[in-house]
C-alpha cells in the first residue's frame, strides 16, 4: 500500500490526537471521595474571633509552613471614631502568638482571620503560564509544586496577598484548604484548632451543611467584592473598613 | 501529466514539514506530563499527590475513645467546643499508635493567656483577664481545671 501526501497529512494529526488519549490514560478512581459532590468554602465569624492565633500555629504545624511565612494569618483592626476611612491594622508575626494589648483605646476593634479565598474566578490561576496552579473540581485552588517554575506571577496577581514564594522549595506556596484532610472527611487544621468556632469549613454542595441555615438568617460578605473574584471565604460581622 | 521532476521540490518541502511535525509531537509528548489535562489545564496527578500529604492533626473524633474521662469533663464545661488538639497540639501520630509518642502537657503559663488575656479587640462577652492582676503570678491551673475551667481550688494535680 502506498500513501499519498494528502493521506499522510490527514493521518498524522489523527494519529497524534489518538496518541494523546493513550498518554492521558483513564481517570483514577477515588474510592471514598467524589470531588463532584463537594464545593468547599469557609465561614468566618468576626464576632467570635479572639485573635489567639491557634489557627496560624495549627496551619504552620499541619503544613510545614516556614517561619515568617503564612498560609493564614490574623489581622487586628482599630477603627478610630474620627478616622473611619483609615483603620490601623497590625498583625505581629501573623498573630501566631496572639496579640499584645495594644496602645489604643476607644474606637472599634476586632480581629480578621485571613487566608486564600479559593476564588471561583481566581486571578492567580488565570496568570499562571504553565498550568501549575489550578482549580480542583471541588472548588479549591491548589499549586502543583512539582510543575511550578517559580515565576512569582501568581503571587503578584493575588489581590488578597495570600501567596508567598517558598524560601527553600523556590515555588509558589499557599493555603490548600487542607486538601489532604478534607478529602478524608476531616476539617482543616485551622478550623480544627479554632477554640471559638470563628472558622467553619463549609461544603456548599452539601444540603445538610450548617452553613445553609446560617446564610438564611445572617448577612455575610466577602473581601474585595468589587474585584468579582468569586471569593468563597464568607465573613459574618465584617466591618466595611476591612480591605 | 505532471512529471516527478516538476514537483520534487514540493515533495522535499513536504518531507521537511513532516519531519518537523514528527519532532514536534515527540518533544511534546516527552515534555507534557502524562496526566496533564485529565481534569483541566493542569497535571491531574497533582490532585492525588496533594491529597496524600501527611496528616498531623488527628481531629477531635479521635480522642474520646481512649480518653472518655477527659472528654466527659470537657463536654460538661464551657470548654466543650474547644477541640483537644487546640491546646495539646497535633497528635495524629499518637492517635494512630499511642506508644509511638507521648504528648507533652501544655505550657499553661502561655497557653491560657493567648486566649484569655485582656485585649480591646476581643469580643466583649469573651472571658478575659488582666493576667498579672488576676493571678498574681500563679499558674492558671492552680485554681482552674483546664478541661472544665470553672473555679476549682486545688485543680492542679
Amino acid at each position: 500500500m502506498t500513501l499519498t501526501r494528502r493521506q499522510l497529512l490527514v493521518l498524522l494529526p489523527a494519529a497524534a490526537t489518538a496518541w494523546e488519549f493513550v498518554l492521558a490514560g483513564t481517570p483514577e478512581a477515588a474510592p471514598n471521595y467524589s470531588s463532584a459532590d463537594h464545593w468547599w468554602g469557609m465561614l468566618l465569624d468576626i464576632t467570635k474571633c479572639i485573635g489567639c492565633g491557634s489557627c496560624v500555629r495549627a496551619c504552620a504545624m499541619e503544613n510545614d509552613v516556614p517561619d515568617g511565612y503564612f498560609r493564614t494569618w490574623v489581622e487586628r483592626y482599630h477603627v478610630d471614631d474620627f478616622h473611619i476611612e483609615s483603620p490601623v491594622v497590625d498583625s505581629p508575626d501573623g498573630g501566631k502568638e496572639g496579640f499584645p494589648p495594644g496602645d489604643f483605646s476607644g474606637g472599634k476593634n476586632f480581629f480578621v482571620p485571613k487566608f486564600c479565598n479559593h476564588c471561583v474566578d481566581s486571578p492567580c490561576t488565570q496568570v499562571c503560564p504553565v498550568g501549575a496552579t489550578f482549580h480542583t473540581p471541588d472548588g479549591v485552588v491548589l499549586v502543583d509544586q512539582n510543575y511550578c517554575v517559580g515565576c512569582r506571577y501568581c503571587i503578584q496577581a493575588c489581590p488578597y496577598g495570600c501567596r508567598f514564594f517558598h524560601p527553600t522549595k523556590h515555588v509558589a506556596d499557599k493555603c490548600t484548604l487542607c486538601y489532604h484532610r478534607i478529602t478524608k472527611g476531616l476539617t482543616t487544621a485551622c478550623c480544627e484548632s479554632c477554640p471559638t468556632g470563628a472558622r467553619q469549613l463549609a461544603d456548599l454542595r452539601n444540603p445538610n451543611d450548617p452553613i445553609h441555615a446560617f446564610l438564611k438568617t445572617h448577612s455575610v460578605q466577602v473581601l474585595k467584592p468589587h474585584l468579582a473574584t468569586g471569593a468563597k471565604n464568607f465573613y459574618y460581622g465584617l466591618d466595611g473598613s476591612v480591605r | 501529466m505532471v512529471k516527478l521532476q516538476d514537483i520534487s521540490h514540493l515533495l522535499r518541502m513536504a518531507a521537511v514539514f513532516a519531519v518537523g511535525l514528527v519532532l514536534f509531537l515527540v518533544f511534546r509528548s516527552a515534555f507534557i506530563p502524562k496526566s496533564f489535562g485529565r481534569y483541566g489545564h493542569f497535571r491531574g496527578d497533582a490532585l492525588a499527590e496533594i491529597a496524600s500529604r501527611p496528616i498531623h492533626y488527628a481531629g477531635h473524633q479521635a480522642c474520646g475513645d481512649c480518653h472518655p474521662e477527659e472528654a466527659d469533663t470537657k463536654a460538661k464545661g464551657v470548654h466543650a467546643h474547644v477541640n483537644c488538639e487546640t491546646c495539646h497540639g497535633p497528635l495524629a501520630k499518637h492517635a494512630e499508635d499511642p506508644t509511638s509518642m507521648t504528648p507533652q502537657l501544655p505550657d499553661v503559663a502561655h497557653l491560657c493567656v493567648r486566649c484569655h488575656s485582656e485585649n480591646i479587640a476581643k469580643p466583649p462577652g469573651f472571658p478575659q483577664v488582666n493576667v498579672a492582676e488576676h493571678s498574681g503570678g500563679q499558674l492558671c491551673d492552680t485554681c482552674h481545671q483546664p478541661h472544665s475551667p470553672a473555679l476549682v481550688v486545688g485543680a492542679r494535680k
